[in-house]
């Protein structure tokens, strides 16, 4: 076994050092009736068996980069630089531990400090943890800190939030007495803001919505959080991190807690995951965020140091009466956010937003000149639209996927009363060329 | 400004926001723009954002340089050993990265129907099953993203179990004392209530008092074996049988299930719930804290409660199947961490059914190869024949001032990591040491060398050790003042610098 560095000379050296005849003395407490059970897995191969067997199981996955895509979603096909490839290949990163001893391991703790600092430019919040598990669990976390906050056992979630969400919001509320209620969506896919008005109580812990939201459309929340503020609720808003190079940030529209995805920021879709929950807060929600956070100190010769701060809310520490119990989160992810972030600066983060505008914005366009197909948001998008369709979108997708193309999510089977409706996506990847393709193929299809 | 001279191969510590220029970019972007106005001016004035986005710019060979320096700060198992109990710091196999990294794996989308993605479903479909194997349960979801995450998912499928049999007086949830922070983290979490049991003199379960704590509000019992001592626990088939006969669930803790591997198998003692942590025994990376995976193991009578979609074969079709109503629901989304997953499918391919046992076997003689080792130098508390992790204590030292962490620190100007201290609980300044499996004889002697020279420090000249490590990019940092007033953000640190008189600041020397 090629990962195993002792030599049967070793072993048998060890053995009689601890002064045992033979290895089974030292499992004496284990009943004799438990020991060598029958594993019944394959044998072993060697690496040239192991990448072929792979390679094979690889190919038989359509992926993006030989298939043009046009599913979003939640999850983006961005091109990433080899700089974030790179930094996540180096060793000394993705072999660490979690940074507890903070003196060897300045290198992630830094990194994740400008991670932090990177969110928080991005959303305009205070403060940034250092990650969660993915949007999901994050704006689950979220949900839980008002909960907590506001000592209230009712929230209200957008209809129009990502489906996955919603299901992990349902599942970490589930059976303790917690209300969940929606709020629904209009004609055009935005927000209801009456029915906000009307649903919003005293009782209310926290309200999410999301912009852009499940279906693309950008929100306008004007007010919204003043709404929500008069009844003491928690505002949680959940946005595509790059969208927020051009559009109204959380803090600007008066988020409490800014919260989502952060996979478009140089993660790959890797069919859901390793991906990133980022979470950001008010500076009077600070001592409330769950999970890692790591801040900037001086050691003890007055240098610059950083270290994991604010531990007496978290597990390891008060046990039972943590904030959270998150230990293990994404920081690998976190660090790649932080290199694909530091390669975009300022001004890329502004052109890579515009780009998706330009392909997505042209793409929507041209899709509602075809015989049949209706426009369903009606407003601002940024890289995803909804639109109708003439046809099945199970139908139309299977069609063209003989030409070789993805095609978009089918609303109707998280929203049955739209019907035959895709969102549809198109970020800075894809060409004038390709998207022309896909509306010849799409046009076919729909003769 | 450079104020003194650099130590070693060390770099200046800038951020990277210090190193930004306005006008920089470390991207390029096709030239091609479909539209020849800007659409940034066509967003209603109602949606655009007027905040600047103080991001750093910065050229591409000045990001690279940037990151490289960063990661050498660091420690690392691909640089340096990691005894560090309960974490099992193994070798992470590389390549499990390159196959992680084919387009197949990584450029597919979650939302692609199951026809488009027949490999990838294959692998965790196999997963599943291999895994079973493994721990001896009957069915496992893969969805929990981490340990913790798993143990939550795990609490829900108790609570799940019980409401669906009506009984709702099993409101608590018993841990020993011994037990890793995130048992009762998780538990409380779930609404439970946490009752905590002491451990025995022989620091295993102590079997009186566990019976006592049992009663008819009990709903689980969470134990990790071996234990946080890495004692086995000899009484396992009595525990479980006692729960059982009291209608309690067992979960298990999987965190230590490195040394077990075709040794003995959780599902075989009687758990009805596990959790693994697939970045421990399974050699996923730690990624510097994540991603890791957790997924939850149980026995046919929790199955109905797992996590959709199910992952099914069906005439060797692999199918989704969400319709499984008495699922706790999705506890993340999709399939949990995908590409964590795909590593330790390869991991355990590559060990395959006749590998596996001499990894365990490797962990358990390292450890007990350095513990009696080390017993000669240092006070082992339950010295007994342990699995893959003991526990020792420098507590002899508190009347020089000296603490575990001390020592721990100290190790680090001798290029060892620190061992786990402080924890369990049960045992005073302890250290809690974890060779694994991927070590060699060599290393182990040189640990035990630096323990050597640590003991003698600390008997001639405790005062240097208190002030360790002086090797490191930094000495101790103050963690009271970061927790006093945190500075969190680039942000927090420009403007805390502006303040007129600001004593608490570092220098950036």
């Amino acid at each position: 076994m090629r990962y195993l560095p002792l030599s049967q000379e070793d072993r048998q050296v060890m053995l009689d050092t601890i002064g045992v005849e033979h290895f089974g003395q030292m499992l004496q407490a284990i009943p004799a009736s438990l020991r060598n059970p029958e594993i019944r897995i394959p044998e072993s191969l060697s690496e040239h068996e192991i990448r072929d067997l792979l390679g094979g199981l690889a190919k038989k996955n359509l992926n993006s980069k030989d298939h043009k895509s046009y599913l979003g979603a939640g999850a983006y096909e961005h091109y990433i630089p080899s700089v974030v490839q790179m930094v996540l290949m180096r060793n000394e990163f993705y072999t660490a531990y979690t940074p507890y001893q903070a003196e060897a391991s300045q290198g992630s703790l830094q990194a994740i400090f400008e991670y932090q600092s990177m969110i928080c430019e991005l959303t305009g919040m205070d403060a940034a943890n250092g990650s969660h598990y993915d949007g999901s669990t994050a704006v689950a976390e979220a949900v839980l800190l008002s909960l907590s906050k506001t000592r209230r056992r009712k929230v209200l979630i957008a209809r129009s939030l990502n489906p996955e969400y919603k299901r992990v919001i349902q599942t970490y509320l589930s059976e303790s007495n917690l209300a969940y209620a929606e709020i629904p969506f209009d004609a055009n896919g935005a927000l209801d803001r009456e029915q906000l008005k009307q649903l919003l109580t005293d009782e209310i812990a926290c309200v999410v919505v999301a912009t852009p939201n499940f279906l693309g459309l950008e929100e306008d929340l004007t007010n919204m959080a003043s709404w929500v503020h008069e009844k003491g609720a928690l505002f949680i808003l959940v946005s595509n991190p790059l969208a927020l190079g051009y559009f109204k940030t959380p803090a600007e529209w008066g988020a409490d807690i800014a919260c989502g995805e952060g996979q478009p920021l140089g993660i790959p879709p890797s069919l859901g995951g390793p991906w990133l929950g980022y979470f950001a807060t008010t500076r009077a929600l600070v001592r409330q965020i769950p999970g890692r956070l790591v801040g900037l100190t001086k050691d003890t010769m007055g240098n610059r140091a950083f270290c994991l701060t604010l531990q007496a809310r978290e597990q390891h520490i008060r046990r039972e009466r943590a904030a959270s119990n998150i230990c293990t989160n994404q920081a690998l992810c976190a660090i790649a956010a932080c290199a694909y972030l530091s390669c975009l600066g300022k001004e890329g983060l502004k052109e890579v937003a515009a780009l998706n505008m330009d392909r997505a914005w042209y793409f929507r366009d041209e899709i509602i000149k075809l015989p049949g197909v209706k426009l369903i948001t009606k407003g601002p998008i940024f890289n995803e639209f909804t639109v109708q369709l003439p046809k099945s979108v199970s139908a139309v997708n299977q069609a063209l996927l003989s030409h070789g193309i993805m095609g978009g999510f089918d609303l109707e089977t998280v929203y049955p009363e739209l019907t035959n409706t895709t969102v549809l996506c198109a970020t800075e990847v894809k060409t004038k060329a390709d998207i022309d393709f896909f509306l010849e193929c799409l046009k076919a299809v729909l003769s | 400004m450079i104020t003194k001279p650099l130590t070693g191969l060390m770099t200046k510590d800038e951020l990277i926001f210090e190193r930004s220029k306005a006008g920089k970019k470390g991207i390029s972007f096709p030239k091609e723009r479909i539209f020849s106005k800007p659409l940034a001016a066509r967003i209603p004035d109602l949606y655009q954002r007027k905040q600047t986005t103080a991001l750093p710019e910065i050229s591409e060979p000045e990001i690279v340089r940037h990151f490289v320096n960063l990661s050498r700060k660091n420690f690392s198992i691909d640089t340096h050993f990691y005894p560090l109990g309960s974490c099992t710091m193994k070798y992470n196999p590389k390549i499990n990265e390159e196959i992680a990294r084919l387009d197949g794996f990584a450029w597919i989308h979650p939302f692609q129907t199951p026809e488009t993605i027949q490999g990838a479903l294959q692998v965790l479909f196999e997963l599943q099953e291999m895994l079973c194997e493994i721990t001896g349960m009957d069915a496992f979801s893969l969805q929990p993203a981490a340990g913790a995450h798993g143990e939550l998912c795990g609490m829900m499928l108790v609570r799940a179990y019980y409401h669906q049999r009506q009984d709702f007086k099993r409101t608590k949830v018993i841990v020993p004392d011994s037990s890793h922070g995130t048992n009762p983290a998780s538990a409380a979490l779930c609404g439970f209530e946490v009752v905590t049991t002491p451990s025995g003199p022989d620091g295993r379960v102590d079997l009186i008092a566990l019976e006592k704590a049992m009663d008819d509000h009990t709903a689980c019992l969470m134990l990790t074996n071996p234990n946080t001592l890495g004692l086995f626990e000899k009484d396992i088939l009595q525990i479980t049988r006692l729960a059982h006969q009291k209608g309690i669930l067992l979960y298990y803790d999987g965190a230590n299930l490195n040394p077990l591997l075709g040794i003995v198998r959780p599902g075989d003692m009687g758990f009805d719930i596990v959790h693994l942590n697939l970045h421990k025994t399974f050699s996923t990376p730690h990624g510097g804290g994540g991603p890791g995976a957790g997924p939850v193991g149980v026995k046919k009578s929790l199955i109905p409660f797992l996590p959709v979609p199910a992952i099914k074969k069906k005439n060797s079709v692999f199918e989704l199947d969400s319709n499984q109503p008495h699922s706790i629901g999705k506890v993340r989304s999709f399939f949990g961490n995908f590409g964590v997953l795909l590593r330790a499918y390869v991991y355990i391919r590559t060990i395959g059914s006749d590998g596996l046992t001499q990894i365990s076997r490797d962990a358990i003689l390292n450890a007990n190869y350095l513990r009696r080792r080390l017993e000669k130098l240092l006070e082992i508390p339950y010295n007994d024949y342990c699995m893959h992790e003991f526990v020792a204590t420098v507590r002899q030292y508190k009347s020089k001032g000296l603490h575990a962490s001390d020592f721990g620190k100290r190790m680090l100007d001798f290029g060892i990591h620190a061992p786990t201290v402080h924890f369990p609980l049960v045992v005073e300044d302890a250290l809690m040491i974890e060779p694994t499996e991927t070590e060699s004889k060599e290393v182990l002697d040189q640990l035990v060398e630096v323990f050597e020279i640590m003991v003698k420090e600390a008997n001639d000249d405790p005062e240097s050790l208190k002030k360790a490590p002086y090797t490191m990019p930094i000495r101790r940092p103050d963690e009271v003042q970061a927790a006093r007033k945190p500075i969190l953000s680039w942000r927090d640190y420009s403007q805390d610098l502006k303040r007129p008189s600001s004593p608490d600041m570092p220098s950036t020397g």
